[in-house]
This record gives structure tokens, sequence and C-alpha cells, in this order.
């Protein structure tokens, strides 16, 4: 993949048209968690997506995210219809168009911090020295290059996130998809973390940030507001 | 994912839990070594069967005595011991058109003495079919002649071994050497054997003609007249074995005078009963370990897949990580197959080592016969191959089923 910088910065990354998603679609037990939802986001943009629980945004998430596919509409993730995709596909695509943070971490425990950046590395064609040489250098731009060699328990909350970011931004994805990356976080830490996210927006990424907490959206360029399967733009923040 | 990179994960996964994974591998230890024995005797069986049936030939058959032992062994006079005679040999000869060599035999033991190296060694009186019977030839001089047969002469020849002790290096035939008391002129030198089918030295033997030995050697015995211990008949197809063994037994029943339903004086044996009580006492053994392999084997790729399908429930956050940052369920399947194969293959290696440990052991101090080759060990590594393969399949399967926003919110 190209770094993303390098991109036009005006071509949408994530587009949806109408897009809907419908669990057990036909029984009793339907529910319709996502309803005619569009969305654009360019290169470089930085999103919140906010919502309370159960208004369907870790459905949203999941799309967004290539995890599932839409029960209705179209999601062209990176100008890619994730429809026509099988779960091979759809793995290849979130490789090389999503890193992922999760509000858990979700760091290997045996692992180094060093080993859990490289780890995505693993299901691309990536030689095992430039892998060690791209780690590296990902755990630097995340402040934490004195750390390579020591395992998640050994490192703070926030460190624990850092190298989680290090690790989404380790095959060069053009967005990152955080989902309540500070929900584990005290506040200060929270702020860091969220400093680094504009960081990485203004170096060019595409940061999507799914949170509840109306304070932490806030330091997004835009924020859209879920409720009952639908997506609304708050008004514009920056 | 490259190989090296499965494995290396693999590697790096049961090393987290090596104890479990030491534990899980040891079924197919034991499967894989009980294979190993297994095969190894079987083989071993085997060649020692295709060593005797090369030794004596397919179309051979032998008769003997039928030794009758009295309770409380108490011992029988010589004649009962010595119910053949050279004219049944003959006999069969005349009536049995099938028959293409008979020869009556005589044994014993001597001592050989030339100069002053003298060596034991076991002789045999023999009849001029005997080479034809045993397809045996000589190495060295011009045998026994015709008048030699008579009795009257003092002719014998030499096995490899008796030939080495006694001469070395000089040239034995025409030399004069001593059966116990008995001066003997050396006709010949017997081709060189080797070990037979029992693992006896089969050049350790003197051969002279069977008119002499019974005059000269077994003289002080008292034998019937005639009397030989046993006949050995060579037919001319394989195909009329049992026929030609019919026709012997009614032949000498009628000659010995049995009553119909009274018990042989002899015996006929032929290569197939040699060959199945050879096999019958290995047989047990076979089917026991083959038994115990299979079950084992079983039983281990049971622990194998029970232990991957512990491990998919545990790491199943680590699976569900791996698939959002691009693992596919084929990555994520062949990553789990690794680790199965990798304990039946750690397993099978081991086995292999205790397999071929016991199978040498078992060649050593037990009474089975052994042959370990490659081919077993190539065997084996596949069977632990399969193993891992067949019980390691459905856990990686299951693995790469897992929908990753599901293994994502496990605890």
């Amino acid at each position: 993949m190209s770094r993303a910088a390098v991109v036009d910065s005006r071509a949408a990354v994530i587009e949806t048209h109408a897009l809907g998603k419908v669990y057990s679609p036909g029984t009793e037990a339907e529910v319709v968690a996502l309803r005619g939802v569009d969305l654009c986001i360019r290169h470089g943009e930085f999103v919140a997506i906010m919502g309370p629980s159960g208004s369907g945004k870790s459905t949203l998430m999941n799309l967004l995210g290539c995890l599932d596919t839409p029960t209705a509409g179209r999601y062209l993730c990176n100008g890619v219809d994730v429809a026509t995709l099988d779960a091979e596909q759809l793995a290849v695509l979130r490789r090389d168009t999503i890193g992922f943070v999760f509000q858990g971490f979700n760091l290997l425990p045996r692992m180094t911090a060093l080993e859990n950046v490289a780890m995505p590395m693993a299901y691309t064609g990536i030689a095992g020295a430039e892998r060690v040489e791209r780690a590296r250098q990902a755990l630097e731009s995340v402040g934490l290059g004195s750390r390579e060699s020591h395992r998640p328990s050994e490192l703070s909350g926030g460190q624990q996130q850092r190298v989680a970011i290090a690790r989404a931004l380790i095959n060069r994805a053009p967005v990152l998809l955080a989902d309540e990356p500070t929900g584990a976080l005290d506040s200060r830490t929270g702020e860091e973390i969220l400093a680094l996210f504009r960081q990485l927006r203004d170096s060019g990424h595409t940061v999507v940030l799914i949170t509840h907490d109306a304070e932490v959206a806030a330091h997004a360029d835009r924020t859209y507001v879920m409720h009952d399967g639908e997506l609304h733009l708050e008004g514009a923040s920056a | 994912m490259s190989l090296l990179e499965v494995l290396r994960t693999a590697v790096f996964a049961l090393r987290g839990n090596w104890l479990r994974s030491a534990l899980t591998s040891l079924g197919v230890i034991i499967g894989i070594a009980a294979v190993i024995v297994m095969v190894s005797v079987g083989q071993g069986t085997r060649s020692e069967i295709d060593k005797l049936v090369s030794g004596l030939g397919s179309n051979r058959l032998d008769i003997m005595p039928n030794t009758r032992r009295a309770a409380g062994g108490v011992r029988m006079s010589a004649s009962s011991f010595y119910t053949l005679t050279s004219r049944d040999a003959e006999a069969i000869r005349e009536e049995i058109p099938e028959v293409q060599y008979v020869g009556g035999v005589l044994r014993g033991n001597t001592q050989v003495v030339f100069a002053e190296n003298n060596w034991a060694a076991g002789w045999q009186g023999v009849q001029p079919d005997w080479f034809e019977l045993e397809s045996w030839g000589l190495a060295l001089g011009e045998g026994f002649e015709s008048r030699d047969y008579g009795g009257s002469t003092k002719a014998v020849i030499l096995g490899e071994t008796v030939r080495r002790e006694l001469f070395g290096e000089e040239d034995p035939v025409g030399q004069s050497i001593r059966l116990g008391r008995v001066p003997f002129t050396v006709a010949g030198v017997l081709e060189p054997k080797g070990q037979g089918g029992w693992g006896q030295d089969q050049d350790d033997v003197v051969l002279v003609p069977l008119e002499t030995a019974r005059r000269r050697l077994m003289g002080a015995m008292g034998l019937p007249p005639g009397a030989v211990q046993q006949i050995a008949v060579g037919v001319t197809r394989a195909e009329d074995l049992d026929y030609v063994q019919e026709q012997i037994e009614a032949l000498l029943r009628q000659r010995h005078a049995i009553q119909p339903g009274a018990e042989d004086d002899f015996r006929v044996r032929n290569i197939a009963e040699i060959v199945a009580t050879r096999t019958q006492t290995t047989r047990l053994m076979s089917l026991l370990l083959a038994a115990v392999a299979t079950i084992s084997l079983v039983v281990g790729g049971i622990g194998i897949m029970n232990i991957m399908l512990v491990s998919v429930t545990e790491r199943i956050r680590e699976i569900g990580l791996r698939m959002a940052v691009g693992a596919g369920p084929s990555d994520i399947r062949r990553q789990f197959l690794a680790e199965a194969m990798l304990i039946s293959l750690i397993g099978g290696a081991l086995g292999i080592a205790i397999g071929v440990v016991g199978a040498l052991l078992v060649g050593r101090f037990g009474a089975l016969p052994v042959v370990v080759d490659l081919k077993v060990v190539g065997l084996a590594a596949g069977f632990s191959v399969a193993t891992g393969l067949f019980f390691g399949y459905y856990p990686a399967r299951k693995a790469s089923q897992l929908d990753p926003i599901e293994a994502l919110r496990q605890q």
C-alpha cells in the first residue's frame, strides 16, 4: 500500500450509501441495527462517531472495519465494494486499509511490544529484517522507542495503547478505526492518546473514532451522532 | 504467511504451554514406537522366512522319524529313533515319478583334526543328490566320485568355516585329516553360504558319503541296517508338492506296515509348514503391537484434537485480533493445523527414537528377529503426520470459521 500522505486528500476513503444492517431478518428476533446510513470520510480527516450503547455504532464500526458485510446499501472501502468480497478477500482489505485500535488494547501477552507491533506483518509478504525495522520505526513514532522488548504486562495502560496504535499503523493502512480507545485510560492519558490521533491526522492518516463520550468526540474535526440506527451530522467542531 | 512463519508461530504457541503439549504428544509417542517395533519384528520375521525358503527351496520335503517319547522321558532303543532307511529313500525314488531328487542323511558331531589344528564340527553323511537338494556347489576340488558312495573310500568335503579353521591359507584338497580317529582325504570345499535362517553358521560342517558315515562314524552306535535320520526329497514341480507328500505318506505307511488309524512312525515336513510355524510365533506379537499402535494413535489423535479445541477456545481473542489485522480464514486454519501437526511430529520423532531402540532391544534380548530399516522410519513419520492432519483439521477449521466480531467480544 502506498503511504496515506501521498494519496489525494480529497478522495473518499470511506463512503457509504444508504447502508443498512438487519440481524436475523425475517424472524421474530429481527433487529434493524442500521438504516440508511450515508457517510463520506476523506483521506486525512479525523471523524468521531458518537452514540449511546445500542444505537448501532458498534454495528457501524464492524461494517466500516470490514469485519461484517451490510444487508442493504453499499460500502466502498477505499474504493472497493465490500459486498463483493469473500472472507479471505475481506481479510486482505482489512490488512491493507484498516488499522484497529481497541478499548482493551488486545495485545498478545506473551509477545514483546516489538513483536506485537510486527505481528500483522506476518500476513503480508514483507521480509523478516524489514519487519523489525518497520516495527521499530512505528514504536518510535508513538514515543515508545525505548520499550520495544517490554511485554504488555510491563507497560502502563497508555503505553499499551500506544503499542496498539503502532500495530494499527504497521501495514500502512490509511484508516485508523478506534473503538473507545480512551475507555480504559485515565483522563490525562486519554488526552495524550487523542493528541496522538490528531498528530496522525496531521501526518495524513484518516482517523475514525467511535465513542460514547462527547468530550472525547470533541477532539475530532467532525462528529456524527448515531441514534436508533440512523446517523446524523452534529455541528462541526473544528 | 510463509511456511517458516507458520512454523515459528506454532513453535511459539506450543512453548507457551510446553508441558501440556508434551503430555498431548505422549499418545503419539507410544503409538509410533509401537508401529516401529511392530513393523521391525514383522520385517525381521519375513526376511528370516525368505532366507529359510531360499535356503531350502520351495519344492522340498523332509521326512523325519516321528519320535514318540515315552512317559517320564525313558530313553528308548535306537531302533525307535531310526525308523527310516536308505531303502525307503530308494523306494520313494522308484515309486513316485514326480520326485526329482532323494537323499538320506545321517548327522553327528566330531572333532576334525589336521596337523596341530583341530575343530569341533557337525558332520553329515550324504547321498549324491544332496548337492542338488541343498543347491550347494563346490568352491574347490572335485567332490565325491561315484565310488566314494560305496562306503569303502574315506573322502570328505569341508565347509568353508572348517577349511578356514584347519587350513587357513593352505590348499586343503588332497590333504589328509582325521574325523575323530578315522583318517579321511579332503575331496573338496563347499561354497561359503553364511548364516542360515536360524542364525547358525551353515559353513561349519563336513560332508562324508552316507555309507562311509554309517560304517566309520556311526559304527559304534548299533544302528538298524541302512538307517538314515532324515530323507530329503526334491519335487520336480512345486505344484506337485502336496500330491507327492500324500504319495510318500502312503508309500511309507505301506512299507512300515502301519495299520490304518495307528500313528505314523515318520513325519513329512514341507517348507510351507516351517514357514507357518515361524509366522505364527510372530503373528500374535505383531497383532498385539498393531492393536497398541492403533489405539495409541487414535487416543493420541483425540488428545491432540481435544487440546487444540481447548486452545482455540482459550485463544479466541487472539484469533479475533489476528483476523482483524488481516489474517484470513486460511491463515488461521493453517496456524492451528501447524500446531497440531507439530505436536504429532514431535511425538512421532520421539516415538521413532524410542521405537528403534525398543526394536533393537527386542532383537537383542527377545527371541524375535528384527529388521529396522529406513522405510519403517518413513512409515512412522507418515503416520504421525497423518494423525496430526486428521485430528488437527477439525479444531483448525473451527478456529478459521470464527466470526471475528464474536471472537473479539469474548473475554
